[in-house]
């Protein structure tokens, strides 16, 4: 069997990278809570199989342990975290109430998606290789929809997922731009994020028992006056 | 070693107070092990004063004048904290909860020093990173520890928030990462990066900076990002509040400095103006927070606001006197902040409240209390002989020296204006007729006893220089700039 070209490699590798824009903005859009936290799920699937795709593309070992790191946390440990953590019947019925209407919030999220196209010309000067080309400017624009997703979302666990796909975005760009970030580093990262993701979990359940709604965007007992 | 063994005792203590058997001693062993931190920091700054530098774990762990500086006074904190604690949680747990609360205060205080304390040690930038974000994860929980919805809506907003600009940051620590790999850097220490910042491209590490500088400027609490600090310094417990605005702020705004002698060897690049411009906006927004607030715990966390304000705004200033001034009011700004939440505590404890408008005649209700106080609002607001009065003293003669009337003006002004306010607060709780009950169980020891340990190097350095301080605060002023 014909191992598949580098170039070949770096084409499907963008096209995962359209499909993990698309799936932010589907956080952005969507009503359901359970569709957000698959488009999660999807997207964490697509950062890992960028990951893996740059990793053959450029012979790299270190992407390719990036790769397993995120499909195990991302796909695996932290989706199993959350469902623990949080109440189920969260994801079940709810749709998700939000300041902004779903029509307004996605007009911005393009706007956004457009200002993060631009924010490469920053890096005016540097040489940047075509693949970080399109990985730099998709994981701004991730960051980017995941910041703005979380502050139009008021359920808990919606800010939470909003909050882990800006992560990704960060990820997505960061690959590219550093393909060899010392391991220990890495593996710091990796236990980092599912710790975050029960602290905000275990706090999410709290929130509920306490409260008895996890409408966080509700709660406005601490302001100035 | 030593440098490892200040990570290892407090997170040791955790696991051990974890264990059902310790938890009945838990606030003693939290004391005696913040005790031996501290001792190893203070032996670890001496080290430090006589070598310039420290390295161990085969360069994973150092420090340096500045990072000595943040671990001394993280020790420092965590030592009083830990004291105050034992008395303030004694009095807020009915007794058959005490030993229930205590087991789940205990390891989280502890690992929240541990991770504070990796920060100003951690040599890779990128280890740096995560450090920072485990101090927010380890005290999240205790932000939100009474169980309140007010306390959870606040432990809510600062996990998020903060975490929300770690992110942002962490684009801009792998954006620096990048600039040190175009010139074929692997090592990503600050020492790596200050070494080669004049060859690095400036199209990275000004994105970089900015992104850092929003990023932890969130966890700082600088406006406009720090609408969640209010809230989470009034709503923690007591000693938290002193970690928190005491010193957890200082440890991010530890790398917002650090950056700053980055970009000041970048070749034809003034980094000051931005340090100015965010440090005026937090002083003076801050300020004019201060006079409307309603809270007397609010009213405190608003002053770190404004005191990281003017931390910055020093940096900024530029000139090795500036700098020195910045680190004098990093140690004043801990020193006194933490003596005001503990003095807050006192408050709490004594009439369970924290609105300002329903306190009056303190001074007859409970003594005990009202007098550290008012001895913490004189000290926070810059009145001698609190540290803070000498420190800011510097800061404004050396923005005269570098000719920076308007800035000294403003922040002149400003300074005068948050004591007017903090003292109109305070002078309307204490005197006055004033209705309601004494205060007849008096203060808690063990909260009594920290309160006056922090008070000794609070009027020590207000009223003299140590040569050893001295010599901290010039390594650290060097560290922040050529």
């Amino acid at each position: 069997m014909h191992a598949l070209s580098t170039s070949s490699l770096l084409s499907i590798e963008a096209l995962a990278g359209g499909v993990f824009l698309l799936t932010a903005l589907g956080t952005v859009a969507a009503r359901q809570l359970l569709t957000c936290f698959n488009l999660f799920v999807l997207q964490s699937f697509l950062l890992s199989a960028s990951a893996a795709l740059l990793g053959l593309a450029l012979s790299s070992p270190h992407l390719l342990a990036v790769a397993a790191i995120t499909l195990a946390t991302k796909t695996v440990l932290i989706p199993w975290l959350l469902r623990k953590t949080v109440h189920g019947e969260v994801y079940r019925i709810r749709e998700i109430d939000q300041v902004l209407n779903i029509p307004t919030s996605l007009l911005l999220a393009l706007g956004l998606v457009g200002l993060a196209y631009f924010s490469v010309d920053f890096f005016g000067g540097v040489a940047v290789p075509a693949y970080s080309l399109v990985n730099l400017p998709i994981g701004v624009a991730v960051l980017l929809l995941g910041a703005f997703t979380l502050t139009v979302r008021r359920e808990a666990v919606a800010q939470l997922l909003a909050l882990l796909v800006a992560e990704n975005g960060v990820f997505f760009a960061g690959i590219t731009i550093v393909p060899n970030l010392p391991a220990i580093a890495e593996l710091a990262a990796a236990v980092d994020i599912p710790v975050y993701t029960l602290v905000v979990g275990l706090l999410t359940r709290r929130i509920y028992s306490e409260m008895g709604t996890t409408m966080v965007g509700r709660l406005t007992a601490l302001r100035e006056e | 070693m030593l440098l490892a063994a200040i990570l290892l005792v407090p997170v040791c203590t955790s696991l051990l107070v974890l264990a059902a058997p310790a938890r009945r001693w838990s606030a003693e062993i939290t004391i005696l092990a913040m005790a031996v931190v501290l001792a190893l920091a203070l032996f670890a700054v001496q080290a430090t004063l006589a070598r310039g530098s420290l390295s161990a774990a085969s360069g994973w762990l150092a420090c340096d004048g500045l990072g000595a500086l943040i671990l001394g006074l993280v020790a420092f904190v965590a030592f009083t904290a830990a004291i105050y604690s034992r008395g303030y949680l004694h009095r807020r747990h009915p007794p058959q909860h005490r030993i229930e609360a205590a087991g789940s205060y205990y390891p989280l205080f502890n690992i929240f020093v541990a991770s504070m304390l990796a920060v100003p040690l951690m040599a890779n930038v990128a280890l740096l990173w995560v450090a920072l974000e485990l101090t927010t994860l380890f005290s999240a929980f205790l932000v939100g520890f009474e169980n309140t919805p007010e306390a959870l809506e606040a432990a809510w907003k600062y996990a998020i928030l903060t975490t929300l600009g770690a992110i942002i940051a962490l684009l801009g620590v792998l954006i620096l990462y990048w600039g040190t790999r175009v010139l074929g850097q692997e090592a990503f220490t600050w020492n790596e990066l200050i070494a080669e910042a004049p060859a690095m491209p400036p199209s990275l590490v000004w994105p970089a900076f900015l992104l850092i500088l929003i990023g932890f400027g969130t966890k700082v609490g600088l406006v406009p990002m720090h609408t969640w600090l209010p809230d989470a310094h009034s709503q923690a417990p007591s000693p938290i509040c002193a970690l928190l605005s005491g010193v957890e702020t200082s440890t991010a705004l530890y790398v917002i400095l650090r950056l700053y002698s980055v970009l000041s060897r970048l070749p034809g690049s003034e980094a000051g103006p931005w340090f100015v411009v965010f440090g005026v906006l937090s002083v003076g927004v801050a300020t004019i927070l201060m006079v409307q607030v309603r809270d007397y715990k609010r009213m405190f966390a608003f002053s770190t606001v404004e005191h990281m304000g003017i931390i910055l705004l020093a940096v900024g200033i530029g000139g090795a006197d500036a700098r020195f001034a910045a680190a004098y009011q990093i140690t004043a700004h801990a020193l006194a902040k933490s003596f005001c939440f503990f003095a807050a505590g006192l408050l709490v404890l004594a009439l369970g409240e924290q609105r300002i408008a329903s306190i009056q005649g303190l001074t007859r209700r409970a003594p005990v209390a009202a007098l550290p106080f008012v001895a913490g609002a004189l000290a926070i607001t810059g009145m001698p002989p609190s540290a803070v009065f000498v420190s800011e003293l510097l800061i404004l003669k050396a923005g005269l020296a570098r000719g920076q009337y308007l800035v000294v003006g403003f922040l002149a002004l400003f300074i005068v204006l948050g004591f007017a306010a903090i003292m109109r607060h305070a002078t309307r709780m204490t005197f006055g007729a004033g209705s309601g009950s004494r205060w007849t169980a008096g203060a808690p020891r063990t909260c009594l006893a920290a309160l006056a340990i922090t008070a000794v190097p609070l009027v020590i350095f207000g009223i003299s220089m140590p040569p050893e301080l001295a010599g901290l605060l010039r390594l650290a002023g060097a560290a922040m700039g050529r």
